[in-house]
């Protein structure tokens, strides 16, 4: 069996899942995505219903050609005209701000994560929705939930659409010549695996600058692998505990055995680095992977490339976060059925199978039975983002997802903690209790 | 009788309708012809203006409407370590930023008022950084001070063997703050030097002359006549640099977006930071409201700066 993809192969499947879509063929016959029966809610569309809707532009060509089509197919089969604009992922928070503050724009936003939290006062609730196509494909997954429904109920006021994740990346034969076969699971052993690396003059580099996707991960899992937290389960701030000064502690041992400049990346200074092979282990999207692999230039450094989760450290399994994408129906829109119900169809399998596989793995499903999809055996180096959305953990972990809690992260609040303490700026317990005030600021007005 | 009944006839059918008695009102007629220009002015610039200073006095986030707080948000920015470390980069910027392109503006301004080959192209050539968008002079310098791929570590490190390392630019507070600098204090130039030649070549040559005759020597004219007769465009120019430069977002936000850590944050990125990124409208409105004394003062200094007349004339100040 082939275990890689080429650019061809993937812009073939995107394009044939694009036809399918489009053509209103069934979806792939050999396609092993289970369905189950249930009653569908009663969405009875309005009439002369158009929607407007907003989404993060694509990352890979195919994902949106494959969204396209199944919108052009939905108003095929019901009439309703579905205007799709596409922003840019930095655009995407903004444009939602003004549309909840001015009650007015388009019916339908997906936007990321934590954005129905924010917003929860200009949704309409998708329970009957969320409900029916849980049941249908064997559930949601616990990210999914996390995201979709509102804090401690049942009520979803998301649709998951999927979420992005990002493992570690590594160089196999580079760890294989400093006595490693894989990123060990404990502080210690990443450690000294760090070390040597850096001897070998192939060191690990992970952003401690203000890179909102790498950035936030690295402080999250740093946190999060040593059983710290920036709340407790009921909100609490919890950011300044013993296990964030062992965070703290950990990453000032780790951060000299990084390749220089770490405090001063974006969000793709580490996929810069490891394709100039400046270093040899980092975390990332499966982005990374595919930008090496569909490149002729740099195929040989993919094919000597390997995944795998975060290390779990202390914690009971990876703690990695992901990515989501979340829509949402705003009760300002006059066809809230026709939005609805044009969710409902872009999650069924017809369309939700192509427009997965269509990604190559940069979207994983929130919906159980989606992990049968092709695209997850065409590539083993894909297969582990087959689980993002298995994963318990999220920002804001453990407590209820709020807008400070995005705001946190947004402000890049962990990662200066982390930075300060690396190059011995402050002390751990300094920057714990500064990063303590400044989340104090954004919490002062949750619940 | 009659008569005298017909020339009041005739007067009254002379005496102009209300509406042209109403166009030949002065004080009408001004506040007929200023009402779309303070219409706009309301519209675009007190409307957006009102609203950032009601914002500042409010605790709105993204997404929620806020209540009034008083002085909350000022209270809390005094106590802020990040916002005490914002003024400080925006000044110590501002400052060394401003001399920098004054001192290397007006060097370029004075050799550029000389005679020489190709002269017009080489005053097109100074204009080009001027004329780049800042982003992409921002991205441009984001090259020059990476890390990793830095074109002046491949000179001292791979061509020169000068270095055994990378220049690490933006990784520490200094050099990154330093680096900015820089990068503004090159966007800058070309401003200062244009305005100041145009002001150079409004001196005319008898005065030169003149003092040449006296036997004047080059420091002289400069100290005597150049300087003097340069003060009122020195001083415009130089407001309006540091405005730009106190305000600047573009170069900071795209190099660094403020860090490492917070060190390179000016008051415009981290207004942007904390209420835009961070959803804290009314505190972000609050930080750049904070920046109104030093813009006034900025203000102030063109005020008396062109104030001071006497100076074409080498007399002293009124």
């Amino acid at each position: 069996m082939r275990n890689d993809i080429t650019r061809r192969d993937a812009l073939a499947l995107g394009l044939s899942a694009a036809t399918v879509a489009a053509t209103g063929v069934a979806a792939h016959a050999q396609s092993a995505i289970k369905v189950a029966d249930a009653p569908a809610p009663k969405l009875p569309i309005e009439k002369g219903a158009t929607l407007r809707m907003l989404r993060p532009v694509r990352f890979v060509q195919a994902d949106e050609d494959v969204f396209r089509a199944n919108a052009a197919k939905f108003t095929k089969e019901t009439g309703v005209e579905v205007k799709i604009d596409f922003v840019g992922w930095e655009d995407i928070s903004q444009q939602t701000a003004v549309t909840a503050n001015s009650g007015a724009g388009p019916d339908i936003i997906i936007g990321f994560s934590d954005a129905p939290h924010i917003y929860i006062d200009k949704l309409i609730e998708l329970t009957d929705v969320a409900d029916y196509v849980g049941k249908r494909y064997g559930g949601w997954l616990p990210l999914a939930q996390r995201y979709g429904k509102k804090n401690k109920s049942d009520t979803w006021i998301g649709l998951p659409f999927g979420a992005s994740a990002g493992p570690l990346i590594y160089r196999k034969s580079i760890l294989q010549s400093v006595g490693f076969d894989k990123v060990p699971e404990d502080h210690a052993g990443i450690l000294d695996l760090c070390q040597k690396l850096q001897k070998a003059g192939k060191p690990a580099g992970f952003a401690l600058g203000n890179a909102k996707g790498d950035g936030n991960g690295f402080a999250s899992w740093a946190l999060w692998s040593h059983n710290a937290a920036l709340l407790d389960e009921e909100g609490s701030l919890t950011i300044n505990s013993k296990e964030t000064i062992a965070a703290l502690n950990w990453v000032k041992q780790l951060y000299p055995t990084f390749i220089a400049g770490t405090t001063s990346w974006n969000d793709v200074s580490n996929n810069r680095a490891y394709a100039a092979q400046e270093i040899a282990l980092t975390a990332n999207g499966v982005s990374l992977y595919f930008s090496l692999k569909n490149d002729p230039a740099t195929k040989a450094i993919a094919d000597d490339s390997e995944h795998q989760l975060l290390p779990k450290g202390v914690a009971k399994i990876s703690p990695m976060a992901g990515l989501t994408l979340n829509a949402m129906v705003f009760k300002h829109s006059q066809y809230p059925n026709a939005a609805k119900a044009f969710l409902q169809f872009m999650l069924e399998k017809d369309q939700y199978e192509p427009w997965l596989n269509a990604n190559s793995g940069y979207w994983a499903q929130p919906l159980a039975a989606y992990a049968d999809a092709a695209v997850w055996s065409q590539d083993p180096k894909v297969k582990i983002f087959k689980d993002t959305m298995n994963s318990t953990y999220y920002d804001g972990y453990k407590g209820p997802i709020s807008t400070a809690t995005g705001a946190v992260s947004a402000d890049y609040v962990l990662i200066q903690m982390f930075a300060s303490v690396a190059t011995g700026a402050a002390t751990p317990e300094a920057a714990a209790a500064e990063a303590e005030q400044r989340c104090k600021r954004y919490f002062r007005r949750q619940k | 009788m009659s008569v005298t009944t017909l020339s009041s006839r005739v007067l009254a059918q002379r005496q102009p309708s209300w509406l042209v008695r109403l166009f030949d009102y002065k004080p009408f007629l001004i506040v007929i012809c200023l009402a779309p220009a303070i219409g706009l002015l309301a519209v675009f610039l007190t409307y957006p203006l009102g609203l950032g200073i009601w914002l500042a006095f409010t605790d709105t986030t993204i997404g929620q409407k806020g209540i009034f707080v008083g002085l909350d948000n000022f209270q809390y920015l005094l106590s802020d370590p990040l916002w005490w470390n914002a003024v400080f980069y925006s000044v110590v910027y501002t400052g060394i930023a401003t001399f920098g392109k004054f001192a290397l503006g007006f060097w370029l301004a004075l050799l550029l008022n000389n005679h020489f080959p190709f002269k017009s192209l080489l005053r097109a050539i100074i204009l080009l950084p001027w004329i780049v968008p800042t982003v992409l002079s921002a991205l441009a310098f984001w090259w020059i001070y990476d890390p990793q791929f830095s074109i002046i570590s491949y000179l001292l490190v791979d061509v020169l063997h000068w270095r055994t390392t990378n220049v690490d630019f933006l990784g520490s507070p200094w050099p990154a703050r330093f680096s900015l600098i820089a990068a503004n204090i090159w966007r800058g130039i070309p401003f200062v030097a244009i305005s100041l030649l145009a002001g150079l070549q409004t001196i005319s040559p008898s005065l030169y002359e003149a003092a040449m005759l006296d036997g004047a020597s080059a420091w002289q004219r400069f100290r005597y006549i150049t300087f003097p007769m340069m003060m009122p465009i020195l001083a415009i120019v130089m407001t309006f640099s540091i405005i730009f430069t106190f305000t600047d977002f573009q170069l900071v936000y795209a190099i660094t977006r403020g860090g490492p850590g917070n060190s390179t944050h000016l008051l415009a990125t981290l207004a942007f930071q904390r209420g835009i990124a961070g959803g804290e409208l009314g505190e972000g409105a609050a930080i750049a409201v904070s920046m109104i004394p030093f813009l006034v003062f900025a203000t102030l200094f063109s005020y008396f700066g062109l104030a001071r007349r006497k100076w074409q004339q080498g007399e002293a100040n009124d």
